[in-house]
């Protein structure tokens, strides 16, 4: 799309990005199926070509910030419509960019700033945000007096936590030493769900890698760099770009956010110092199950009886990473067990980060349809690669059938660690 | 301060489903073809028919002019707001009303995607032929709006061939019934007169569609030429030959580069011409006529052939080929789309001609086209943010056009007259062919405020006046009787 953006009165090292994304964009509409927000509310402003059509009016100054903010903050960031588009239009950098660019620029109602100050400052820091849940499983009772945002957040907290675990610094590699990565530790993560580490720790050495998890590691930024808050990103960041020893086969992660943030260092760094040491640690990290699909798994041990698993696509690994088949042939490595497709997989279920938060209504619809494709297809099992999406498909299917017990939701690393353990 | 009319409107829709605002009305502002821009005065997103009712009636007492859209994909410019009036925007109204397996039919929404209605017969064996390259996205009523066509409309037709019934309001408000369940009617072919007609005539309401039991089999097979003319003349010799494909398309080497890099159906990428072939019904007949179409294919000489081994494959040698306009995107950052046809018998030397022209001009020229209909979309690629680029890629795109009509063919196949081509329309047609269809249009939208501009220039009007003998019988080469 022709457009008359001033480069230089934006001034920002992202506005080449942003430029080039809205006049690679030629309007086709092959986004609009594709885009759960224009699935549930049907207006072209809350579809991402809409959307772009909007950035470009804000950014020529042809249309007021305010006008167009509502719809942007719609936007979950799934990246579907990447998948979909055929002229290959960087929505993502567009967003992250314009985001990033007018942060400083917005006003919010009072109640979104808490609850979003509440989110940044709380998940990126598991201590903090282990006090802030149990805080939270406290208030839960008395949630009806606070404002919708915090109100969802206090739905969210789960009843109880898992004992926080200690993750080995250095695990050795079992068997013939085939080579060695690092961890990403990640954050939200390591208070909700400590075990999916384990179970990558205990794959990964199986497999023959020595397994490095350094001290010191922070949250990768990824949360604050998809809802615009750039600068918390890169402070964030900069904690992990030395910790790394430089001989590693990869350094893996196994949170989809945490991987497609990382995988944008380049852009977030752009102009920065630090621009080159963050694009190199962003070419060494690989999705866990990218990582083990391209090497030779040690054959995997039969199930007892045959396990059904619904395969659940992640945003930010499938659209974000275009990771897809990895983790399908990963899960039928392990013999017993069946993959099933989810209907209408490619839509996201409405966690994006902290959306659930910011946007409870269309999560909420979003998660309930999900949890509805789910539950139709009889599985043993939901397996997916993001804890973003485990919590919030946890959620919907237990509120989908609250006296039954709901299908266990795992990683897809879990799965092959319960594999190797013949659980 | 509300205009009177937006108060009105306002009666009929709640606040969130009747947009003013301006990032409201900007995102509507342009469809597929984003060379032409009108801000409307207000946005509706209709949920029932009798909404839509309401408002056209609405818009009749202020005369206001409406455009019903769908999801906005038009490449004429079809669904592009008019100065001063108002957007409907149908695709809310996306529900299947009904499916009859017995009859095959299926009766639904105007805001129904295309390909949703094949999704749903598809657990009858049915599905709905019409498959025009957007049909991920665009809608049915927009398909009837202009008649769309698609890869397999070769052997089955065009939209107008599948619609059995229509429920439409006219632009005064009135609701009237056209057809039935049956293709035949003993009254005159308004559904066929109503298909096609950009919107002119009103909006549908409710689309009753055939459906056709879903082919046995399929075989897909691609091949390659080292020139453009060679895959043209391999048509000409299908064709000739008595066999009917379900498809024939073929990609010229810059489309094929494009729709690789956004879709990796495995084209040879150095190829000058992709032939794309289908063949398709049961598989007795189809093993026949592979036989046929392997021994023609051979003779054509492509340097590159391979068969679709499985549906993934299948799928993704035509989901290369429905991305490629957009796909186009990767390598301009603006194209204008054109459609036109020429007779199929003169394909090779009409795409010799467009290469002449493009090389002439120093304009890139990318061609993708439904072959068996010689039915050509050459995409014109420009940069906008060079000064007179657009104007220039458009004298281009005009003397194309001007060969389709010189060569006996048409000024478009399947993307309407809309905005874009409403120039060239005088030039196909006689002054009286003009006038006839001006006469139509007044006649049913008196007050011109259905989709007023499109396709027919109200400036360009012939003088009305003439009404009464046609041009031929003042002459004496017809009468009456």
């Amino acid at each position: 799309m022709e457009h008359k953006i001033d480069l230089e009165a934006i001034g920002s090292p992202q506005a080449d990005a942003m430029a080039h994304a809205i006049s690679t964009c030629v309007h086709c509409g092959f986004c609009l199926p594709a885009c759960p927000t224009y699935q549930v509310l049907g207006e072209e402003m809350d579809s991402p070509r809409g959307r772009i059509v909007l950035m470009r009016g804000v950014l020529e100054q042809n249309l007021p910030l305010e006008e167009a903010t509502p719809y942007l903050d719609r936007c979950l960031g799934c990246l579907g419509c990447e998948t979909a588009c055929p002229s290959g239009v960087a929505y993502g950098e567009l967003l992250s960019s314009f985001r990033a660019h007018t942060q400083d620029k917005r006003k919010r109602p009072i109640a979104d700033q808490m609850a979003h100050m509440m989110a940044s400052q709380t998940l990126p820091f598991p201590n903090r945000f282990r006090w802030a849940a149990l805080l939270g499983r406290l208030a839960k009772p008395i949630a009806g007096i606070f404002p919708t945002p915090i109100r969802a957040m206090l739905g969210l907290v789960p009843s109880r936590l898992p004992d926080s675990a200690r993750l080995p610094v250095f695990t050795p590699a079992k068997g013939v030493r085939r080579g060695q990565v690092g961890l990403l530790a990640g954050c939200v993560q390591q208070v909700l769900a400590p075990d999916i580490n384990l179970a990558t720790v205990r794959v990964l050495s199986e497999n023959g890698f020595d397994v490095h998890v350094p001290v010191g590691q922070g949250c990768c930024g990824a949360l604050s760099m998809h809802t615009g808050d750039a600068k918390m990103a890169r402070r964030l960041a900069a904690v992990n770009l030395d910790l790394f020893p430089p001989n590693l086969d990869a350094i893996i992660t196994n949170a989809a956010g945490c991987g497609s943030g990382v995988k944008e260092y380049a852009l977030l760094f752009r102009g920065d110092p630090l621009e080159a040491k963050a694009a190199h640690l962003a070419n060494r990290v690989q999705d866990v199950s990218q990582f083990l699909d391209s090497i030779e798994m040690i054959s995997l041990k039969p199930l007892e009886k045959t396990l059904r698993v619904a395969y659940h696509d992640a945003c930010h690994l499938a659209h974000a990473q275009g990771i897809t088949s990895a983790p399908r042939r990963l899960l039928r490595q392990i013999p017993g067990l069946e993959l099933c497709e989810i209907p209408d997989g490619e839509i996201c279920c409405g966690s994006a980060g902290t959306y659930n938060i910011e946007q409870p209504q269309i999560a909420n619809t979003l998660g309930t349809s999900k949890a509805k494709h789910i539950a139709s297809l009889g599985v043993d099992v939901v397996a997916m690669g993001n804890i973003g999406c485990m919590v919030q498909i946890r959620n919907h299917l237990a509120k989908l059938k609250p006296d039954k017990v709901a299908i266990p939701v795992l990683h897809t690393v879990q799965l092959l660690d319960r594999a190797y353990r013949n659980e | 301060m509300l205009s009177p009319f937006i108060a009105k409107l306002s009666e009929i829709y709640p606040d969130a489903r009747l947009l003013t605002h301006d990032a409201g009305l900007v995102s509507y502002e342009s469809d597929g073809l984003t060379a032409f821009r009108e801000k409307p005065i207000a946005v509706v997103l209709p949920e029932s028919a009798d909404e839509v009712i309401r408002t056209v009636r609405c818009c009749f007492d202020s005369h206001v002019p409406f455009v019903a859209r769908g999801n906005g994909t038009s490449l004429s410019g079809g669904s592009l707001p008019v100065k001063n009036g108002i957007v409907i925007s149908m695709n809310r109204m996306n529900r299947i009303l009904r499916l009859d397996p017995v009859q095959r039919l299926a009766v639904v929404e105007p805001g129904v995607i295309n390909l949703n209605v094949t999704k749903a017969a598809a657990s009858h064996g049915l599905l709905y032929a019409p498959d025009p390259s957007s049909q991920s996205v665009c809608t049915i009523g927009g398909n009837i709006a202009f008649n769309s066509g698609g890869a397999h409309c070769l052997k089955y037709g065009m939209t107008s061939n599948h619609v059995l019934g229509l429920k439409i309001v006219l632009p005064n408000g009135t609701v009237d019934t056209l057809g039935g369940e049956s293709l035949e009617s003993i009254h005159p072919d308004y559904v066929g007169m109503f298909v096609g007609s950009e919107g002119l005539f009103g909006i549908a309401l409710e689309i009753t569609l055939r459906l056709i039991p879903k082919p046995e089999v399929y075989r897909t097979v691609m091949c390659a030429y080292r020139s453009l003319k060679a895959a043209g003349d391999a048509v000409s010799k299908i064709i000739a030959s008595g066999l009917l494909p379900g498809a024939m398309e073929i990609m010229d080497n810059l489309s094929i580069q494009a729709a690789e890099a956004a879709v990796h159906p495995g084209y040879p990428l150095d190829a000058a011409g992709l032939l794309i072939v289908e063949l398709e019904g049961e598989a007795s007949q189809v093993d026949e006529e592979f036989k046929r179409l392997h021994g023609l294919i051979e003779a054509s000489n492509p340097y590159f052939f391979k068969e679709a081994k499985d549906a993934f494959e299948r799928q993704q040698i035509w989901k290369g080929r429905k991305s490629a306009f957009s796909a186009v995107g990767r390598l301009s950052p603006d194209f204008i789309v054109q459609d036109g046809v020429v007779p199929r018998g003169r394909l090779g030397e009409a795409l010799e001609e467009i290469q002449r022209l493009s090389k002439q001009h120093g304009i890139r020229v990318a061609n993708v086209f439904h072959a068996g209909d010689g039915n050509l979309h050459p995409l014109i690629l420009y940069d906008g943010k060079q000064k007179g680029a657009l104007h220039h890629a458009e004298l281009l795109a005009a003397e194309i056009i001007e060969l389709c009509i010189r060569f006996g063919g048409s000024i478009t196949g399947e993307h309407g007259v809309g905005m874009e081509k409403r120039t060239y329309l005088p030039k196909m047609y006689q002054p009286s062919d003009m006038e006839s269809m001006f006469q139509v249009r007044r006649a049913i939208d008196p007050t011109n405020i259905a989709n007023p501009g499109k396709m027919l220039m109200d400036g360009d009007a012939p003088a009305l006046t003439t009404s009464g003998m046609h041009p031929l019988e003042k002459a004496g080469v017809i009468s009456r009787e």
